[in-house]
Parts: structure tokens; C-alpha cells; sequence
């Protein structure tokens, strides 16, 4: 068989796929580059239409969004895969926590690059999160109509902050706990609602509650000091509820990043 | 692949098709997201195997290292803990921060400089950001992971952290430093020491009162921004600047508290 015969025999059987009812069922375009074609690569992916199909020539330049807020998307995807693939080994107790971390670290396969990449993403995030904020105040981009997208970054800044301390302390070594007993002891001095806050026993004398074992920062340590119940409050807080929140709330930011006139820029 | 090799491909894309400034967010949008993804994957996986993630001993509730740090994207706010009490420090100021960054859009009035990078059209509110961000929280930052050491002590980073270091603490509360200072003994009482305090703060915030009484009606800015907004505005500003007066005053007069009201465990 010569070269001709094969290419026309591979055009034979591409025919036969590309136009092939089960493909043509997944695909519903074709790749020729056509504005048709290119319009429908984000138009009809459902991925991809996060984005409009045009664009503005200035939204898409490196140096005016550093693409930051999509890096620390990226980051967040990092997360969740290396943190599902983490909670098959951790046991969030705290006769097994440290146990565990050495096991992932010293048995599991693959299991010390995948706790380095959720540790190593989880700062990285924390500082994607800080430079997309300060790239959309530097350019102005939280002016009308983006004010209240604005607030849901905020909010995100703040679940960000949030879930990286509440997986500070999931590795049960010295350096978690006491970095977190540190982090909430500021909890315990919130006026009125925190056991040795400004007019805390005018509180404690009037209602009888902001006790050392019920105040503000024992409903983040659920005890008196950061213990095994911590340990299970800081893990489900960290793995269901801040990430379902921070997931809703992405959605809001991005589907709002559209709806207010898509990346900011000049009139 | 063979149609995007074709020399005429250029014309099966007509200039009418898009508007002069846009362009198809496929190829040019995603091609870019594509290429800094994959650097920013790679840069994550090589960092990942070459630096382990630290882990130190088992959980010791009855060993507490010195110094304790917390996380380093909170240490600016440990920081503030050298000047301000715990409620202050860790729970007003970092409320007030979150709640002052959400009201940016409200307050900013001035529609320039929306979409672009500019300093001269938004003096202001720029400078403020910058100071805030990178002065009072990357640089805090900064200063608590490299620069404190055991007791919360300054170390130059070329020192060795003495766990012994001793410093001095020869704090005074600022009536008693006034006392002192200008003989006027009767601010040593605590009631005495309570409205001198509450008279300070009450000054310091009237600041922005008076600069609006004397300024506002000549100022196109105040005018623009009206009271409400004027108001919200001076009380932020005044009290981020709080804490770099505050600092100044520990490092030059060692004060300790400026306003303080023991019976209900209030001390600023």
C-alpha cells in the first residue's frame, strides 16, 4: 500500500466516524475554523460558555486581569480533587488524625505529592485571592454596574481565609493546633458575646449564658480548648460546608461578571 | 487540522463579522486561560515535589511553642495585637475591614478611572487601598512571619531567637504619661483617666466632623460624596489611621492604653 492509498483510506474511515450517528450526537459542529464554528465552541460547551463568544480585545490581556480570579478558580479545582482523594485516608480523629498523615505520607501511593499540592495550592489560593482583589480595586472594577459583585468577592475573600484555617488544623501536629488555639482565642475577647469581651459580665450577670464553655470561641472550638471536638467541627466545616457555600457563592461572582457587562474596561 | 494549516484561512474569518474591538472568545480567550492554566499546573506539580508540606510533632495541648503563630495570611492581624487588646485586634478591626471593603463601591463616588489602570484620575481612593493593603497587611504580614520571635519579640532575621530575650516593658497608659509629663496629677484616677480617654477618641473622631464643617462647602469631592457618605468615609479612614498612630505612639512613648474603662473591660 502506498502513502496515497493510505491517506485515502484514513480519510475513508474518518468519514466513517466524524459522520457516524453516535458522533455526530456528541459533537453538533464541526472544527473548520469558520465564525460559525468558533461562535458554537463556546456558545454550545457547556464549560466554555462561562464566557461570552466575543470578547472584548482588552479584557483577555495578561497584564490588565494577571489572570488572577481564573487562576484561583483553577486553584479551587486543585483543591477539591487533592482534598477528595485526601478524605479516602484521613480519619478526622484525633487518635488516628497525625497517624493517618504519616500514612499518606510514608504508604499511600502518591500520597505525600498530593497532600504537598493541597498544602502548596491552599497558600497559593490565599494569595490569588488577595492579588485578584487588588487587581479589580486597581482598576476600578467594582465601579456601577459591579458594586455588589464586588461584595460576593468579599464574601469569597473571607470563605477563602476561611477554609485555608480550617484545614490548618486537620494535620493534628503542634504546628495546627496551636496556630488555630492562637486564631481563636481572638473569639473569646468579642464584646458581649465572648467570655472575656468588653461587658462580657454584664452579659454573663443578665442572661447567665457567655460562660468559658458556651461563648464565641467555644461554638468555633466546641469545648474549652481546640480538642478531638474541634478536630470533627474543623474538618466538616472545611470538607461540606464552606466549600458548598464558596461554590455558590463562584457562581453568583461569575454568572454576575457576565450579567454586569462582562471584564470591565474603558467606555 | 488540515483547514488551519490553508494559507486563505484568514478569509473565511470576514472583519464584518465581529464588531473593531472584539474578538472570538475562541480561539483568543481560552487559548490564553489554556496556556497560563498549564504553566500555573506545572509550576504547582515541580513545587509540590521538590518542597514537602511541614509536619511537626503530634498535637501536644500541653506544649505550647513559643511563639505560637497563627496561619501567616492572619499574622498582620496577631501584629495589631502588640498595640491593641484582643477585642480590638481580633475582632473590630478585622469586622470593620470587611465590612469597609464591601462599602467601597457605595462610597466611591467618582466614576472615573473605571476599567483601566489609573492613579492620577483616583488619587484618593488609590493611596487609601495601597496604604491599607500593602502597608497595614502585606507588610504586617511580613513583619509577624520573618520579625517575631519567641515572647512575640523583635528578631532581625539574622538573629538568634533568644527565648530569654528580655524586654523592658515599661508601658504607661497616656493619662498617666500626661500626669507625669505636664504635672497635672489629678488625670491618675480612673474616672479622671476614663473621660480624658473618651474625650481623646471623641476629638479624634470630630476631626472629620470639623473638616467637613470648614471644608465642605467649598470641596467638590464632599459635595459630591454628601453627608451620609462623607461620614461613613472619615470614620474609616480615621480608624485605619488609628493604628498607625497607635503604633507610633508605643515605639516612641511606650504608651500603652490611650482610653481606658475598666468596669466594663474596655481599654483602647
Amino acid at each position: 500500500m502506498n502513502l496515497i492509498q493510505l491517506k485515502a483510506k484514513y480519510e475513508e474511515i474518518r468519514k466513517l466516524v466524524v459522520e457516524s450517528y453516535v458522533w455526530k450526537s456528541i459533537f453538533r459542529h464541526g472544527y473548520k475554523d469558520t465564525p460559525r464554528n468558533r461562535i458554537l465552541m463556546t456558545a454550545s460547551n457547556v464549560f466554555l460558555h462561562l464566557h461570552p463568544s466575543k470578547i472584548r480585545r482588552h479584557g483577555i490581556k495578561i497584564s490588565y486581569t494577571w489572570c488572577a480570579g481564573g487562576l484561583t478558580f483553577l486553584f479551587f479545582l486543585i483543591l477539591t480533587v487533592t482534598g477528595v482523594i485526601l478524605m479516602f485516608y484521613y480519619r478526622p480523629v484525633a487518635e488516628y488524625a497525625f497517624i493517618d498523615m504519616k500514612y499518606l505520607q510514608f504508604d499511600v501511593p502518591f500520597g505525600m505529592i498530593m497532600r504537598n499540592m493541597h498544602r502548596w495550592a491552599a497558600h497559593g489560593m490565599v494569595i490569588l485571592v488577595m492579588l485578584h482583589m487588588f487587581r479589580v480595586f486597581m482598576t476600578g472594577s467594582y465601579k456601577p454596574p459591579r458594586e455588589f459583585n464586588w461584595i460576593v468577592g468579599v464574601l469569597l475573600l473571607v470563605l477563602t481565609f476561611l477554609l485555608s484555617f480550617t484545614g490548618y488544623l486537620l494535620p493534628w501536629d503542634q504546628l495546627s493546633i496551636w496556630a488555630v488555639t492562637v486564631g481563636t482565642n481572638m473569639a473569646r475577647a468579642t464584646p458581649l458575646l465572648g467570655n472575656e469581651g468588653p461587658l462580657a459580665e454584664q452579659m454573663r450577670n443578665l442572661t447567665g449564658l457567655i460562660t468559658p464553655r458556651y461563648d464565641a470561641r467555644s461554638l468555633l472550638t466546641a469545648g474549652t480548648i481546640v480538642g478531638a471536638p474541634t478536630l470533627l467541627r474543623f474538618y466538616v466545616l472545611h470538607c461540606i460546608f464552606i466549600p458548598i457555600v464558596a461554590a455558590v457563592l463562584m457562581i453568583v461572582h461569575f454568572w454576575r461578571v457576565r450579567k454586569d457587562g462582562g471584564i470591565s474596561g474603558p467606555l | 487540522m488540515a483547514e488551519s494549516q490553508d494559507p486563505s484561512k484568514k478569509q473565511l474569518i470576514p472583519a464584518s463579522s465581529l464588531s473593531p474591538d472584539k474578538v472570538h472568545t475562541w480561539p483568543h480567550l481560552v487559548r490564553n486561560e489554556f496556556i497560563v492554566g498549564l504553566i500555573a499546573m506545572i509550576g504547582i506539580t515541580i513545587w509540590s515535589i521538590v518542597i514537602d508540606a511541614p509536619l511537626e510533632e503530634p498535637a501536644n495541648p500541653t506544649r505550647t511553642p513559643n511563639p505560637s503563630k497563627a496561619p501567616w495570611y492572619f499574622l498582620g492581624l496577631q501584629e495589631m495585637l502588640v498595640y491593641f487588646d484582643p477585642w480590638m485586634a481580633g475582632v473590630v478591626l478585622p469586622s470593620l475591614i470587611i465590612v469597609g471593603l464591601m462599602l467601597i463601591p457605595y462610597i466611591d463616588v467618582n466614576p472615573k478611572g473605571a476599567g483601566y489602570y489609573t492613579f492620577r484620575e483616583r488619587k484618593f481612593a488609590v493611596s487609601m487601598f495601597c496604604f491599607g493593603f500593602l502597608v497595614l497587611w502585606i507588610f504586617l504580614i511580613t513583619v509577624g512571619v520573618f520579625l517575631r520571635g519567641p515572647g512575640w519579640n523583635f528578631f532581625a532575621p539574622w538573629q538568634e531567637w533568644d527565648p530569654h530575650k528580655v524586654v523592658a516593658l515599661t508601658n504607661v497608659d497616656l493619662n498617666m504619661w500626661v500626669a507625669q509629663t505636664f504635672g497635672l496629677d489629678f488625670l491618675r484616677g480612673e474616672v479622671m483617666a476614663a473621660l480624658f480617654g473618651l474625650g481623646l477618641i471623641g476629638a479624634y473622631y470630630s476631626v472629620g466632623v470639623t473638616f467637613y464643617l470648614w471644608k465642605g462647602k467649598a470641596n467638590e469631592t464632599i459635595q459630591k460624596l454628601g453627608p451620609i457618605r462623607y461620614g461613613i468615609v472619615a470614620f474609616l479612614f480615621l480608624t485605619m489611621m488609628a493604628l498607625p498612630i497607635k503604633m507610633i505612639l508605643r515605639w516612641t512613648l511606650n504608651i500603652k492604653y490611650i482610653c481606658k474603662l475598666p468596669w466594663i473591660g474596655l481599654n483602647i
